[in-house]
């Protein structure tokens, strides 16, 4: 009876795994259908090998979405630091005042920051009232940079917070009591111990910003061309979808091995975070 | 010493806080605005937001996007439960990690890559079964239930491991059978986590930009695609006057649900209050 009711509960599983199947795991395999194959739909390896053209594309990519995490980090960290020592009202309201810019769509959030550092815009007609030069802000990597971090700065603020608030404040006073001065207590209980919440925003914010490509159209004018952009451009405009494909492709690799470096730096100290409590 | 640490950390807390709302500030402030200038305020009006609800093809696609919300996170709301309970009940380990893993694929694949990987199935679907314009609003409902999937199952699987087995095997005892011990059992016990899921569902749904604007298709416009096609020509204010009523309705809606938690709260205080006085 028990045998019969679990299989009848695991057969629960099967509109997931033909859902996963048909949407998640087709779609992949047509990017690498498409990525191997031209117009006729034969074989070709042209794809991947229009990719080493874009390898400066690939690295900006990658450098300002590494430095938009790095950015991010440093902002974030201190105050998830502050939210969760706070009292629990205090708490509430500022992760409400976290969370509502990013209930807000990101275009708009981006758009405002366009108003904000056009040649006319609000920074630079201050600037000139003053009797300042007009400063070249817009069509910048920084401004691209700058986007990345408000937009996304959120998703590293809160899974920081989440880990730190449930943090057992009695090992801050054991680190104490055994003699620990105050950079003891953060590198050897707080950090360790945040490790993880830190993995996954720097995954949260590293992912979307490498992959972006309306923050850079908006901020990055035609000077600052990402990986994003490239793609975006095969499927909309240039209609090369095989191109497109090809391109996804490595952005999803190299993204993978990213990833991969980053869990097995972190699996080692969540390790020993683990032992240390 | 505390109390100058603490200035110091109070005042770093202020100015990330200024730097998330002055960009937000800036759009209320514009919206305002009785020119068209995104730099300089000339006086106050509303004839921005009496072009904005002049607009259908802005009221059209918050329809849409509303429609798509709703119908998504619905969907992605019961047949996440369902998977969750099949998924939980599988006893072979490496068939449960490995279900778990596609459906973690969307969650760590770039927006991007799911919106063109979904664009070319449907497409070559489409060319398969020798139509065009497949892309539309069907197409977008399949492509927003894929992405909010594992997030409804994410938060529904860790409640169902807190349920004790033996009260549906209790249930079905007395009688009831397996469906209904799911329902009168379960379903109860593992409520807040679909709540939680379908919440999320939605506002994920609600938000997204980049998967549909892959997979979208000219009729079926979403306010975030509309907003995309507005912001490429020159900045207007119209744009300024949504921002300011979204934030306005997503501030509310926040309030209203910090709100109906902290009135949860004192409720399960007082109960759990009153049944620690029953057992003295």
């Amino acid at each position: 009876m028990n045998q019969r009711s679990s299989l009848g509960k695991k057969l629960l599983a099967a509109p997931h795994l033909v859902w996963s199947a048909l949407f998640i795991i087709a779609p992949l395999i047509m990017v690498v259908y498409y990525a191997f194959t031209d117009n006729t739909g034969a074989f070709t390896l042209e794809n991947i090998a229009a990719i080493p053209r874009y390898t400066d594309t690939f690295v900006l990519s990658i450098w300002l979405g590494f430095l938009a995490t790095v950015i991010s980090l440093i902002l974030a960290y201190p105050l998830a630091y502050f939210i969760s020592q706070s009292k629990l009202p205090v708490q509430q309201t500022m992760i409400m005042l976290v969370m509502l810019p990013m209930w807000m769509n990101f275009l708009l959030r981006t758009y405002s920051w366009m108003t904000i550092l056009e040649d006319n815009g609000i920074i630079n007609t201050i600037l000139t009232a003053i009797g300042l030069e007009p400063l070249r802000l817009i069509n910048t990597r920084g401004a691209v940079v700058l986007g990345m971090v408000y937009d996304f700065l959120p998703y590293m603020i809160l899974p920081i917070y989440s880990v730190m608030v449930k943090l057992d404040h009695s090992l801050v006073e054991a680190c104490q009591d055994l003699g620990g001065n105050k950079w003891d207590v953060f590198s050897k209980v707080i950090l360790p111990n945040s490790i993880s919440g830190v993995v996954s925003g720097i995954t949260m914010v590293f992912v979307p910003s490498v992959s972006t490509f309306y923050i850079s159209q908006k901020l990055g004018g035609t000077s600052t061309q990402l990986i994003g952009d490239v793609i975006e451009r095969q499927f909309m405009t240039a209609n090369n979808y095989h191109l497109g494909a090809a391109l996804s492709l490595v952005l999803m690799v190299l993204i993978l091995i990213c990833m991969a470096v980053m869990n097995h730096f972190s699996d080692g100290e969540i390790e020993t975070g683990r032992i240390s409590a | 010493m505390k109390t100058k640490k603490n200035i110091l950390l109070k005042v770093y807390a202020a100015l990330i806080f200024i730097f998330l709302y002055a960009p937000i500030a800036v759009l209320i402030v514009f919206s305002f605005n009785e020119s068209s200038s995104t730099a300089q305020l000339s006086g106050f009006s509303l004839k921005w937001y009496q072009e904005l609800f002049r607009d259908s093809a802005t009221l059209s696609a918050l329809q849409n996007t509303l429609v798509l919300a709703v119908l998504s996170s619905l969907i992605s709301g019961v047949l996440g439960t369902v998977s969750a309970v099949g998924i939980d009940s599988m006893r072979n380990k490496r068939l449960r990690n490995m279900t778990k893993s596609v459906t973690n694929i969307p969650l760590m694949n770039p927006d991007i890559v799911t919106g063109i990987s979904m664009m070319l199935l449907f497409v070559f679907a489409g060319r398969l079964l020798g139509q065009s314009g497949v892309l539309g609003f069907p197409t977008m409902l399949i492509a927003h239930i894929t992405f909010c999937l594992p997030y409804v199952i994410l938060s529904v699987l860790p409640k169902l491991r807190q349920i004790d087995p033996h009260l549906s095997e209790a249930a079905e005892d007395l009688g009831c059978t397996p469906l209904q011990a799911f329902f009168k059992v379960v379903l109860p016990a593992i409520m807040p986590g679909v709540v939680t899921g379908v919440m999320m569902a939605f506002t994920l749904s609600l938000d997204d930009f980049v998967v549909s604007y892959f997979v979208s298709g000219p009729a079926s416009q979403t306010l975030p695609i509309r907003i995309f096609s507005m912001t490429k020509k020159r900045v207007t204010p119209d744009m300024y006057a949504l921002s300011t009523l979204l934030f306005l309705a997503i501030l509310i809606l926040l309030i209203l649900i910090n709100f109906a938690q902290a009135r949860g709260d004192k409720k399960e205080k007082k109960t759990a209050s009153k049944k620690s006085s029953a057992d003295y």
